[in-house]
């Protein structure tokens, strides 16, 4: 038995105005404070208005979020009783949203959710999510990332029933995106398709989001990056983001999060950053292991016309060549050293660094398991910038 | 060879789990004590109990109870399934945390704390395949 969910999706231009056809009393939009000063909330806010329906803004959400600001979006829900949830940002704020959903709809802690148990969350509410970045592909998942603070450790969570009922891709949430994020977002969706493409997980139905969304990367992120007026190249980016999600969220991501959660955890680097940094050693490692993974990589370099070399260990090099390529391209860092992280600092953390990624299910999911040794030397090539060629 | 839920295989998978250095590893900080329940279906005609309790990489104690015994522990955690999908998990033909995400083994208990420890999962598996079973099937 394997599931394969997505939300019903809205996306284009004007997309937003799908909002004025709900049907509902009261709406609970969980966001940060960013998004609330850039006046975005006011758009969603005003759609609803139209469908009569009673807003609350909570926008205390957090870059990667504590179990702690869940419960205190849980508690303003318990309060409002809301029938609609909005999780409006990026993957910080939707994945804020889920969990305060299933906090209020079970009467549970974050950390109490489990896919195994039905909630029946719909009988309270119903979910929403409108990303402003086109990355995280929350708004395409289930899946939940909080970050347990005492621990300083990410915790991925979620339930069947936090995949958004509606997710809705409207252009104008991320036209005014910086260049930094743009591009630390969009190697987030290059990894989330490449990752759900190889991973053990995937199915026949993660395939065809899987390859397409990592098409539309290489061909669009850097257009984003370079012009973010650039409205075809935006649309299409976030586009990616979110088909990138169906691939990951309905199979699995791999290697590149396990070891950038745990220097997320640890160092606070941007989750897309951090994984699209981690995303070619990994690759390299795993080329290195079952023909498999090399021949699923090699299948992205031809669908991508990035090599059409008849060999699939040269092809899936090609196609390393070329993540690390569009990295550099749109100001990504391609070692850690080339971060603001000190080697005496990185070596330090290397005990956390391992035990956090070995303990990550995503290290499981790929055909070639890193034990700690293996793990050590993923880690420590990222921070010199060499090859993970063993 | 045991079968799967009595006692003798219990204990033949205490002993696997004991003596599985990369479990140590895996679980030396895990604390937390399991039902492993085979739920009614085919062969099975009632329900029955693994207790298992897991600390600090070792297993200290085993038992099998019946559904009119089952209140003699209470435990952090409960996996519960049907025979055919204990026996996919044991044969490694489906990955133990796949099974809890696509409900096919129900878990009761702190996902997140599961979620922090799948390499001992994963090494709790291999010792399940160490053991050699029969299925009441």
């Amino acid at each position: 038995m394997q599931f394969f969910g997505v939300p019903f999706t809205v996306f284009g231009d004007d997309s937003l105005q799908y909002l004025n056809t709900l049907i509902g009393k009261r709406a609970l939009i969980v966001t940060d404070a960013n998004i609330v000063k850039l006046g975005l909330d006011e758009l969603v806010r005003a759609e609803l208005k139209a469908a009569n329906i009673e807003c609350q803004v909570f926008d205390g959400v957090e870059p990667d979020p504590s179990l702690q600001t869940v419960e205190k979006a849980a508690a303003i829900a318990r309060d409002f009783k809301p029938d609609w949830f909005i999780g409006l940002g990026g993957g910080s704020s939707m994945d804020a949203c889920k969990s305060s959903l299933v906090c209020y709809g079970a009467g549970i802690g974050p950390l109490d959710m489990s896919p195994s148990d039905f909630y029946n969350l719909k009988a309270k509410a119903r979910l929403i999510c409108i990303p402003t970045t086109s990355g995280t592909g929350s708004e395409a998942t289930w899946a939940i990332v909080l970050t347990d603070t005492e621990q300083d450790r990410k915790v991925g969570l979620g339930s069947y029933e936090t995949l958004p009922d509606i997710a809705i891709l409207d252009p104008r949430m991320v036209m005014s995106l910086p260049p930094q994020i743009t591009g630390d977002t969009g190697m987030d969706a290059l990894c989330h398709a490449i990752e759900g493409y190889v991973d053990t997980w995937r199915t026949r139905f993660t395939d065809g989001p899987g390859l397409v969304a990592i098409k539309l990367v290489f061909e669009n992120l850097k257009k984003a990056y370079d012009n973010g007026k650039d409205e075809d190249a935006r649309k299409d980016m976030m586009y990616a983001a979110s088909m990138a999600g169906t691939c990951f969220g309905n199979g699995m991501a791999g290697l590149a999060h396990s070891t950038g959660h745990a220097i997320g955890g640890l160092f606070h680097m941007p989750h897309g950053r951090a994984v699209g940094l981690y995303l070619p050693y990994t690759m390299e490692y795993l080329i290195s292991g079952e023909d498999e993974t090399t021949g699923r990589y090699a299948e992205i370099a031809r669908f991508c016309n990035i090599s059409r070399d008849t060999d699939d260990k040269k092809c899936a090099k090609a196609l390393v060549a070329a993540v690390r390529s569009l990295a550099k391209s749109v100001g990504q860092p391609l070692a850690i050293k080339d971060t603001n992280i000190k080697r005496e600092d990185y070596i330090k953390q290397m005990t956390g660094l391992i035990e956090r990624a070995v303990n990550e299910l995503m290290t499981l999911t790929v055909t070639r398991v890193a034990d700690n040794d293996d793990l050590e030397k993923i880690f420590t090539c990222a921070y010199d910038g060499k090859p993970c060629d063993f | 060879m045991a079968v799967f839920g009595t006692i003798e295989w219990a204990t033949a998978f205490m002993e696997a789990i004991n003596s599985s250095k990369p479990y140590e590893e895996a679980a030396k900080t895990w604390e937390g004590d399991f039902y492993f329940i085979i739920e009614v279906g085919g062969a099975v005609k009632e329900p029955g109990y693994q207790y298992v309790d897991l600390w600090h990489g070792k297993c200290r104690k085993v038992d099998v109870v019946t559904e009119a015994t089952k209140d003699k522990y209470k435990p952090e955690f409960v996996l519960s399934a049907s025979i055919a999908t204990w026996r996919k998990v044991a044969e490694k033909k489906v990955d133990p945390i796949q099974a809890i995400v696509t409900r096919q083994l129900k878990l009761t208990g702190n996902m997140g704390k599961v979620m922090r420890a799948v390499k001992a999962a994963q090494e709790l598996v291999n010792c399940v395949t160490q053991v050699k079973t029969e299925y009441p099937e």
